[in-house]
């Protein structure tokens, strides 16, 4: 057996986590193996822990979220932080204040941290230059989601062992994905081979020079693979008409029993949520044996805690008081 | 660097602490043992072996990671930020005499935080400490039940400990801090 990657740094040197981009893949390490540490206190009859008391952290949604503004929220609460949300519906977005004027607002009240997930890529860097709080992406536009890649990657490591030389397949609508991205760099970090598949329309052009395989036959990018993740076919950011219908794409790029024999008996099935069960995803696969999309889920609050942790207490920025 | 404790002495010291522990609780029966990461872990591991020679009964132990539990996480008044392990508890410590291990004894801030990690893992009957050295300079009211060595040093000298399993020799010496 392969062992564990393990990291040999011990703090984040960075503000802000806006993007994998920016992450070293020791620095990914640290936090995958911060985050093995953080999802034991999950288990523990008193699921709190002191370490960011006194913290406050303001969770700015401007667009539609469940999971990931709620894994953020009990992350902050088990760290033991101060919390507050702001949705985009009940701010004063919808009286026309513009996002830095938000921002300036939210800043004059001294919050430690802001997560922020907005419809337009770069929101989070933007931000990060006009607000001394540290600025943790939780979704831009088609740009990154950085958390949920590197959730991602501990589910992976957790079931396989390591992720160098993993083939990782990733299937689905890659033009309008952040997720796809945020894995794409990750991945290539840490030596995964990671093809992507989905309909020429849905695919982003020179994609294969992030270190990625293309192919627009599914069966190809399956063929063998250690881990086959789905994306959402993102109907809401479609203006133009990228397929001709739900269920063309489900013949020909949705994931099947049938059609998963192609990869490793051991596969496992991915996919960020929320899904589209009879489009990308076969009800059978996503409730099969081999989908760990529930498991996804619950190592993000451990994924959370750790970026969280490590930012607020770990970084060197920080002044000694 | 001068040796204080070589690994003759430093087994024999534990096996008198051993024998220390068996004198004040009578019996091993729902008695457990909680290392601090790293070293007191593995002391406890080590403690444990001897009682369950003595006793020819099994002793429980468990690992504690404070990290989270400290006071000086914005502070960085002892270098740089320890990365975060995993606290392993096998066991509930409800109505449990946990005895708490941990190599140094010194402001005594560390067991503060081992005391709150603890307690947040059920309500143990009672807690005893048992420390390799006390080193003295305490900053809290914290006194050790069971004690390896005490070693008066200054603020400017640091202990080491060193163990077989973390470190490939078992050995407490005293340093001049440069």
């Amino acid at each position: 057996m392969t062992m564990p990657q393990v990291a040999p740094i011990s703090k984040l040197k960075h503000k802000d986590l806006l993007g994998i981009s920016d992450l070293t893949p020791d620095e990914i390490l640290l936090i995958l193996d911060t985050a093995e540490a953080m999802r034991e206190i999950g288990e523990r009859p008193i699921k709190k822990v002191p370490a960011l008391r006194g913290k406050t952290i303001v969770n700015l949604f401007f667009e539609a979220s469940t999971r990931t503004r709620t894994s953020f929220e009990i992350a902050e609460k088990r760290l033991s932080a101060d919390t507050l949300n702001i949705a985009a519906q009940t701010s004063s977005l919808v009286k026309g204040e513009t996002l830095v004027d938000t921002a300036l607002n939210l800043e004059a009240m001294a919050p430690d941290m802001i997560v922020l997930r907005h419809a337009y890529s770069g929101a989070c860097h933007l931000l990060s230059r006009i607000c001394q709080a540290g600025i943790i992406n939780a979704g831009d536009g088609m740009h990154e989601h950085p958390t949920q890649a590197l959730l991602d990657a501990f589910t992976i490591r957790e079931h396989k062992k390591r992720i160098a030389g993993l083939k990782v397949a990733i299937v689905g609508d890659l033009l309008h994905s952040r997720v796809l991205r945020s894995n794409v760099q990750l991945l290539t970090k840490l030596g995964a081979d990671v093809w992507v598949s989905g309909p020429p329309t849905l695919m982003p052009p020179g994609i294969e020079r992030q270190g990625v395989r293309r192919t627009t036959s599914v069966d190809e990018a399956i063929e063998g693979a250690d881990v086959v993740m789905l994306l959402r076919v993102q109907l809401e950011r479609m203006q133009g008409a990228f397929f001709p219908s739900l269920r063309e794409y489900f013949n020909v790029f949705g994931m099947t029993r049938e059609r998963l024999r192609r990869a490793k008996s051991d596969v496992i099935i991915m996919h960020p949520g929320p899904m589209n069960r009879g489009v990308e995803i076969d009800s059978d696969v996503a409730d099969g044996p081999d989908s760990v999309i529930l498991e996804q889920v619950a190592n993000g609050v451990a994924v959370r805690m750790a970026v969280l942790y490590l930012l607020a207490g770990g970084a060197e920025h920080e002044t000694a008081a | 660097m001068p040796v204080i404790m070589d690994a003759d002495r430093l087994g024999r010291s534990l096996t008198r602490i051993a024998h220390e522990i068996l004198e004040r609780n009578r019996s091993i029966e729902r008695l457990a043992l909680v290392g601090i990461r790293t070293r007191g872990d593995v002391l406890a591991k080590r403690l444990a072996g001897v009682l369950e020679q003595i006793t020819r009964a099994p002793v429980r132990t468990g690992a504690l990671d404070i990290t989270l539990y400290r006071d000086d996480l914005m502070r960085h008044a002892v270098g740089p930020q320890p990365l975060v392990r995993r606290t392993e508890i096998p066991f509930s410590i409800d109505d449990q005499k946990i005895l708490l291990v941990d190599d140094v004894l010194y402001t005594g801030r560390t067991i503060r935080a081992a005391l709150d990690a603890l307690i947040d893992f059920g309500r143990p009957k009672e807690i005893q400490l048992v420390v390799l050295v006390d080193r003295g300079h305490r900053e809290l009211p914290i006194k050790a039940d069971y004690v390896g060595k005490n070693v008066p040093t200054s603020l400017k000298e640091t202990v080491t400990v060193r163990l077989t399993e973390t470190d490939g020799a078992d050995e407490v010496s005293v340093n001049q801090a440069q």
